[in-house]
């Protein structure tokens, strides 16, 4: 079958065919300056403001689902048989505001109005999904999105209050799913897309073969999944990212598969897809989830780019290590698996071969004995970046600990685990002294740096006294609560 | 026209003073449809101008070879120094320290040296990478501390406010306390970015689309840097995507980069910087290192003060005069000092030139005052609401009523402000049971304060203190508003407006509000200092009146009947016995050939100020308010969230209490975020790495106190003779968010049982709380 060289995607109401889409074209740029929408704004370009906030709905399994995204740092070439809806698209009965355009009005929910478009678009997809949300839903919601103005407030009251404003199944997006369905299957043809000149190429794989096959005919590719990092290699450094290859649409890459040992996670299942899944697993990443990134970033971004792209910082590694994650690298049809830990070789480098990608992600299910925990420090407590991450994983037998896993991300040029802190734990009985003991050999596992997240002492101490947490959690004789949000 | 329609069942206008009334721009805000500076279409051949900037802090430019720049993709040409045709310079105070762009020399990593010019933004971005600049690279300082060491210079004149004697108070107090607080800066983070469009006309003249609080500055400078006079240039705002002070000088960059551009290749060009750059090139909140010494009884009242304030002003003057000024003006809070000396130290430093923003100066000064109290508790081991209360402005009996400044304080309305919010936020009891909790819970520990703001309304620059607006009635009765401020998201159009319907008992729908030009109205003062409403809401009252004077007169006449009998009331006017419509009166006059047009003019009254004395009335009044804040502090991360915030807000009888109460919301929470998680961090080269909202971290929904209760002072009325006797509400309820971090402060005392003052800097990031947690627990 001989590829296509174009995308086809729709746009509000319109279809829509674009004829070498470069790789680095941005919705955002070519929704702004190509179609004059200036409905979505740019308010950073960085994927952490959320005034650029766009629906895309695409179909998995047959069904179609709308979620948000940062449009500013989505390329226009990975939208190919997808359905964006900008705030342009909105509409309520008879052409008049929609339900949750006239609740923000009402509420007074904007000031200045520049971010207002995106939170009408992320509020609109809470809406959709969740018509009666909880406070805190609404603020896990608009996670992503920055107000300067209100103090959020009018627009917490705004969600709170949408439904008495008009039904879901009511919404234009829902009296028009079957069309829009019919027409999105018509779209997709199963081949390979090749578009985009020569020096900018963006390269839509037919499937995970296929992947494996470009990736062996262009080793060199960068290979986009949710492009929430490769997104800001163009928008802030202006990076040349040609060719790349874009994996999101790949359906083989985002299974979640529990079977009696472990839970293999796709490497292009987003944060979102796993969440519900991997919390219910292990339920001591649930509040960790949630502090991921913001909703639209977490609708993108998935883990196995996580991984992937080798950050020292990046949220998923540490826990991950901590529950003895293995990860599954291919290369053509030859596939290899190794410990989670030992992809990170050292800053800005890790064990993967030209040609080679993550396939998938495998956690063992936890055992008996074994008490877990994950903790994020960041300067505000949602949607930024870890001063100090950590999973821990110790198993307590007959008042001893028999094993453990101490992972930690923002304390060296990878994540990495704490072998001496570990040692000092391992065959010791369970008591404040281990802990302590533990805590005073992190200071021989890590030299941490200083920058604008976090100074070194700051991050030593923390980690420290992040082992005292887990010993107060999980020691019976803790009577008093040791965390914020119990508290 | 359906303003034709009156109908009898309708008993009032609508958009009344008053009462609340939506934002006029909410419907197009929330539909996407707000047209702000980016989303004006773009002419035929509009080209696209980039900042190429320093890469050092401070160094002599040896050469700079742009020949790459000039043959990359795209590019028209580029501009420096070289191609500025009249005046390189910008300074909004007249100062001369502020080029366009530096002639051999630069003086702050990211300072914009030259721009490139191109078909697109994206291709002039990519070129102004390209340069070569060759620097001999010099020792740099970067913050007041290390300028004032290193013998660096003030950036303007110093103010010394002063009154008693401070030396014999200081050497027969009982108690004397003397420390050093340092108080972050805070970047504007405005959604909408710096921008400019400009686009060329015949002869000299040149219009200017742009983003910001101050276009009749944004028209002089351009006119200043083309050599050409103000008549020729025009400057266009409708709204902007925020401001917080952020544009009320800093625009005049980008709007002289556009203008040169524009009439050197007499094409259209926008520029627009990317975040990182709008962050690394333009002004933000001055940082200060206050050093205090205080003296006070053994009951906490204050006896003395010595104040010094050094403030990082950046590498030229722009505003931080004004701002260091208000600083000292502020640096009593709501606290009378018996004998006071208060010293400024404007330090020019190697770092972009600071600017305004929400406060100007005056919230550093409060934070500072509201450590001295803290300290006086600490130290006498009672509660700081306790010596906040003890030390408060008293009135004519007590004689505690003269400011630092000389200016009485006669409008004090705090002891029933607190009263009702200690009251009403319950605090005496939660204070207890935070007391009770941390004597039991050994990790997390909670704190509370409630903290007062007096805040002083007036341009110190008593000339600012002026406005003008201009009002068109049409011959169908409708009405066209225009005046000098400017729409930042503030709602001081819908404000304005229903004075002018309030005026002439017409609905808020029968007047257009139209975009901020200085054709429109000359001469006009920034939008900025909480003047907004106060000086446009009264041109475009005197503007009304005049209107209403001519029609009057003529009603007086047609009718034959005197002007004590003429009324307007719900859209119709009452002559004598007849009734007839506004639009009918407003034709009647058209045909009579009535002047249906008018400038409206305002000035402050009563305020002057002698700055060389120290002394005057800079303030016409005073704005107060009072928060209560609790906290819960994790004292193995530092990390914190904010329980319960309860608000009690002077607005004087507020225009549009809805509108009110949201300024008062947000600027809480961007208080909150100034002292909280808002950090700027330089590192050692001088380059600023938190220049975007994904190292600089401002508020989210989920930092919210979990519960939040704010309540305007409905019984409070502006005894001066403001619009409608309200007061202004920009900047007062920004330093509400101190009770926030006096009270993280208090969580931190906790550790050491409250024996000594934490000495906590600002801003209070969980790193801050953290380490003062182990100073304090170290020193047990």
């Amino acid at each position: 079958m001989t590829h296509r060289t174009e995308i086809r995607f729709l746009l509000n109401g319109a279809d829509v065919t674009v004829t070498d889409a470069p790789a680095d074209k941005t919705l955002l740029d070519y929704l702004r300056l190509e179609r004059r929408l200036t409905g979505s704004k740019e308010g950073c370009a960085e994927g952490d403001c959320g005034a650029c906030t766009v629906l895309v709905g695409r179909l998995t399994g047959g069904v179609l689902k709308y979620e948000t995204v940062n449009a500013c740092i989505r390329f226009l070439a990975s939208l190919d048989g997808c359905h964006v809806v900008t705030i342009e698209h909105l509409r309520g009965e008879n052409g008049g505001l929609h339900p949750i355009q006239q609740a923000m009005v009402d509420f007074h929910g904007s000031q200045c109005g520049f971010c207002t478009p995106g939170f009408v678009m992320s509020l609109y997809a809470l809406w959709m999904g969740n018509p009666e949300p909880t406070e805190t839903e609404v603020e896990s919601a608009i996670q992503g999105n920055l107000c300067r103005c209100t103090g959020y407030q009018p627009i917490i009251a705004s969600a709170m209050a949408a439904n008495r404003y008009g039904s879901p199944a009511q919404d234009f997006l829902e009296t028009e799913r079957t069309t829009i369905t019919e027409r999105l299957t018509a779209l997709s043809d199963g081949r390979r897309v090749i578009t985009g000149p020569e020096h900018n190429r963006a390269i839509l794989p037919a499937d995970v073969a296929d992947f494996a096959a470009v990736l062996e005919e262009y080793p060199q590719a960068t290979i986009v999944a949710g492009s929430t990092d490769v997104g800001l290699w163009v928008t802030k450094f202006m990076r040349p990212i040609g060719p790349a290859v874009f994996i999101s649409h790949l359906q083989e890459l985002k299974s979640v598969t529990l079977s009696d040992t472990a839970l293999e996670i796709g490497a292009g299942v987003t944060y979102s897809e796993a969440q519900e899944t991997i919390c219910a697993i292990f339920p001591h990443l649930k509040s960790y989830w949630d502090r991921i990134a913001g909703q639209q970033v977490r609708n993108m971004g998935t883990i196995g780019g996580n991984i992937a792209n080798g950050s020292p910082i990046g949220d998923t590694p540490p826990v991950l290590i901590a529950l003895g994650a293995q990860i599954v690298l291919r290369k053509g049809d030859r596939q290899r698996s190794l410990p989670l830990e030992q992809f990170f070789i050292e800053y800005g480098k890790q064990d993967r071969a030209p040609s080679e990608f993550v396939e998938s992600i495998l956690i063992p299910r936890p055992r008996p004995g074994q008490l877990h925990a994950a903790y994020k420090i960041s300067k505000r407590r949602d949607e930024d970046i870890s001063s100090v991450a950590a999973g821990f994983n110790v198993t307590v037998s007959e008042g001893r600990i028999t094993d453990c896993r101490l992972a930690f991300g923002g304390m060296a040029g990878t994540p990495k685990r704490a072998a001496k802190a570990e040692a000092a734990l391992r065959g010791q009985p369970w008591g404040e002294a281990a802990f302590l003991a533990a805590g005073k050999a992190l200071e021989a596992d890590f030299t941490p740096l200083s920058d604008w997240r976090a100074s070194a002492e700051y991050r030593a101490t923390a980690a420290r006294n992040l082992l005292q947490r887990f010993f107060l959690t999980h020691d019976e004789t803790t009577t008093e609560a040791v965390d914020l949000l119990t508290a | 026209m359906k303003h034709d329609i009156i109908t009898d069942a309708k008993t009032s206008i609508s958009g009344a003073v008053h009462t609340d009334r939506r934002h006029d721009s909410a419907e197009k805000h929330v539909s996407g449809q707000a047209e702000y500076c980016d989303d004006i279409a773009e002419p035929q051949g509009t080209l696209h101008a980039y900042l190429g900037t320093s890469t050092v802090a401070h160094g002599l430019i040896r050469s700079m070879d742009l020949e790459a720049v000039l043959a990359a993709p795209g590019v028209i040409g580029v501009l420096t120094a070289d191609d500025v045709p009249g005046h390189n310079d910008i300074s909004p105070t007249g100062q001369n320290d502020e080029p366009v762009f530096p002639v051999g020399r630069t003086e702050f990593h990211g300072q914009p040296l030259f721009a490139v010019i191109a078909t697109s933004r994206d291709a002039a971005r990519r070129a102004a990478e390209l340069a070569k600049i060759d620097y001999e690279v010099l020792s740099h300082a970067l913050d007041p501390v290390s300028a004032m060491e290193a013998g660096y210079p003030h950036v303007t004149a110093p103010l010394k406010l002063e009154r008693g004697d401070i030396a014999p108070a200081f050497d027969t107090a009982k108690n004397r306390i003397k420390g050093r607080m340092t108080i972050g800066g805070q970047d504007h983070m405005y959604l909408e970015g710096q921008i400019a469009f400009a686009i060329p006309g015949e002869d000299d003249d040149v219009v200017v689309h742009c983003s910001t609080q101050h276009p009749s500055e944004a028209q002089h400078m351009v006119a200043h840097v083309l050599g050409v006079p103000s008549n020729a240039v025009t400057v266009n705002v409708r709204r902007m995507g925020g401001g917080f002070g952020g544009k009320e000088s800093q625009m005049n960059l980008f709007c002289s980069v556009a203008a040169i551009a524009a009439k050197k290749w007499n094409r259209p060009v926008k520029i627009r910087p990317d975040r990182d750059q709008d962050m690394t090139a333009t002004g933000k909140r001055h940082d200060f290192v206050v050093d205090y010494d205080v003296a006070f009884d053994d009951s906490g009242r204050i006896e003395a003060v010595d104040g010094t304030f050094a403030a990082r002003c950046g590498y030229s003057s722009d505003l931080s005069g004004p701002v260091t000024d208000r600083a000292l003006f502020h640096a009593d809070n709501a606290y009378f000092y018996p004998n006071v000396r208060l010293t400024s130290r404007p330090m020019k430093t190697n770092t972009v030139s600071n600017t305004a923003f929400r406060g100007f100066g005056g919230p550093q000064g409060v934070v500072a005052a509201e450590r001295m109290i803290e300290e006086i508790a600490y130290a006498l081991g009672k509660d700081p609401l306790e010596i906040r209360k003890a030390n408060f402005y008293g009135d004519r009996n007590d004689g505690r009523l003269l400011t630092p400044y000389h200016q009485e304080v006669k409008d004090n309305i705090l002891p029933r402000l607190i009263g009702d919010l200690e009251s009403s936020s319950d605090y005496q009891a939660r204070r207890e049971a935070v007391l009770q909790h941390n004597a039991r819970s050994s990790i997390i520990k909670r704190g509370i304060a409630l903290t007062p703001v007096k805040f002083g309304i007036s341009f110190t620059a008593t000339w600012y203190n002026q406005a003008g607006a201009l009002i068109h009635i049409y011959n169908d009765g409708s009405i066209h508003l225009n005046h000098g401020g400017t729409e930042m998201g503030q709602g001081l159009n819908t404000k304005v407006a229903q004075v002018v319907a309030d005026a002439f008992q017409v609905d808020f729908e029968r007047i257009k509000i139209t975009k901020t030009t200085t054709e429109k109205v000359p001469n006009t003062s920034a939008t900025a200092a909480s003047s907004g409403s106060d000086l446009n809401g009264m041109a475009a009252l005197n503007a009304a009146e005049q209107l209403k004077e001519r029609l009057v007169a003529f009603a007086g006449e047609r009718w034959n009947t005197g002007p004590e009998t003429i009324r307007f009331h719900n859209n119709m006017v009452e002559i004598g016995s007849e009734l007839v419509s506004f639009n009918d009166l407003v034709r009647q006059a058209y045909l009579a050939r009535v002047h249906l047009s008018a400038a409206g003019f305002y000035k402050t009254p009563k305020i002057h100020w002698d700055r060389a004395a120290g002394k005057g009335r800079p303030f016409y009044y005073f704005a107060y308010g009072a928060s209560c804040s609790e906290v819960s502090v994790d004292t193995l991360t530092g990390e914190y969230r904010v329980e319960r915030t309860d608000i009690l807000h002077d607005v004087g009888k507020s225009l549009n209490p809805i509108l009110d109460k949201g300024q008062v919301e947000g600027a809480f929470i961007q208080g909150m975020g100034w002292l909280t998680t808002e950090e700027l961090w330089w590192d050692q080269a001088g380059r600023l790495r938190t220049h975007a909202p994904s190292t600089y971290k401002i508020p989210l929904a989920s930092d919210r106190p979990r519960q939040f209760t704010v309540k305007l002072a409905e019984w409070s009325e502006n005894r001066e003779r403001t619009i409608k006797r309200s007061k202004a509400v920009g900047e007062p309820p920004f330093m509400l968010g101190v009770s926030v971090f006096e009270a993280l402060s208090m969580a931190v005392a906790s550790v050491a049982d409250y024996r000594e003052c934490p000495r906590l800097d600002a801003p209070a990031t969980p790193e801050r709380v953290l380490m003062a947690i182990e100073r304090l627990k170290n020193r047990e």
